[in-house]
């Protein structure tokens, strides 16, 4: 039986694979989203920052804001569930760039005001053919039970390189 | 209804986000409005072609639809999204402004209806269209 690889050279991989969907996105670092990885699953977290705030009044958190970072932690929670499997197998990154997904409509569910604090979110793969996947992503802020915004997604899946 | 239309622009005008994404009001009253996003690196999605991310697009549609909402005669000066769903038709052009305009074409007492629909230089073929419910707050006024 062939032995397990080494704990580090794991985590490298799965890092490395995360930070290629993640830091060449100029609107992700625009928003300051950041990915928390356990093993396979991902969670996107939304620093809270003043330029968030739609109504200063309130103050709560653009509905445009929650928008553009559900709509990144589904596109990324896909890209990432696509590759996952080909990356552990193979020990090594896909080779050329990366392709992202693309967005084909997108409906957000606004269940609560976003308040001016760090957001969480979560995305589910519901169906991933070979050219379309719909994405359901649910954010929170205090309780993981208590939802502010749900969102769904349909993307278009990028073309599949013919291997060598 | 002037009144409404200049406290609904300086809303509008005093967003921080909308702001911090380089939103302009072009146009509002009587239920419409018009906002424009020029092109801006920092908004890009896909480095490879440098088309302006998605979020970025539902942002604008999210403040041009609230807007509409705002300046109709039946509805308040306050209002919150309820849901809004974005059909992406195209990439947006790299270093094209994109001009989103809404439309709030029904209010009930409770509920306004917004369409709204985004374009690039090459106005015929729209970029992206939205749908969304918004709420109507009474008493405010």
């Amino acid at each position: 039986m062939k032995r397990p690889e080494p704990v580090h050279v794991v985590k490298q991989r799965r890092e490395a694979l995360l930070r290629s969907l993640v830091d060449g996105v100029p609107y992700i670092r625009f928003l300051g989203i950041q990915f928390d990885r356990r093993g396979d699953e991902l969670t996107a977290v939304l620093p809270y920052h003043d330029s968030l705030i739609g109504n200063p009044a309130l103050p709560a958190l653009h509905g445009g804001a929650t928008a553009g970072f559900l709509e990144i932690a589904a596109m990324i929670e896909l890209s990432w569930s696509s590759l996952w499997e080909g990356v552990e197998a193979e020990g090594a990154l896909p080779a050329g760039p990366l392709r992202l997904p693309k967005t084909i409509d997108f409906t957000i569910d606004y269940l609560r005001t976003g308040l001016p604090r760090d957001a969480y979110a979560r995305a589910r793969v519901n169906r991933s053919g070979r050219r379309y996947a719909s994405v359901h992503v649910e954010a929170w802020q205090d309780n993981r039970n208590r939802l502010f915004a749900q969102a769904t997604g349909h993307f278009l899946m990028p073309p599949v390189e013919p291997s060598a | 209804m002037p009144e409404i239309e200049a406290i609904a622009r300086k809303f509008i005008e005093a967003l921080p986000h909308s702001h911090a994404l380089g939103m302009r009001l072009e146009r509002i009253g009587a239920g419409e409005a018009e906002i424009a996003m020029p092109y801006d690196p920092r908004l890009v999605g896909d480095p490879e072609s440098g088309v302006i991310h998605g979020g970025a697009v539902s942002a604008l549609m999210d403040t041009a639809c609230g807007a509409a909402v705002m300046c109709h005669p039946a509805a308040g000066i306050s209002t919150a999204t309820l849901d809004l769903r974005i059909d992406y038709m195209r990439p947006a052009t790299p270093g094209q402004t994109i001009r989103t305009r809404a439309e709030c074409h029904h209010v009930t007492r409770s509920v306004a209806f917004v369409r709204a629909v985004a374009t690039d230089d090459d106005v015929g073929r729209p970029v992206a269209m939205a749908t969304g419910a918004f709420t109507v707050e009474r008493g405010t006024k």
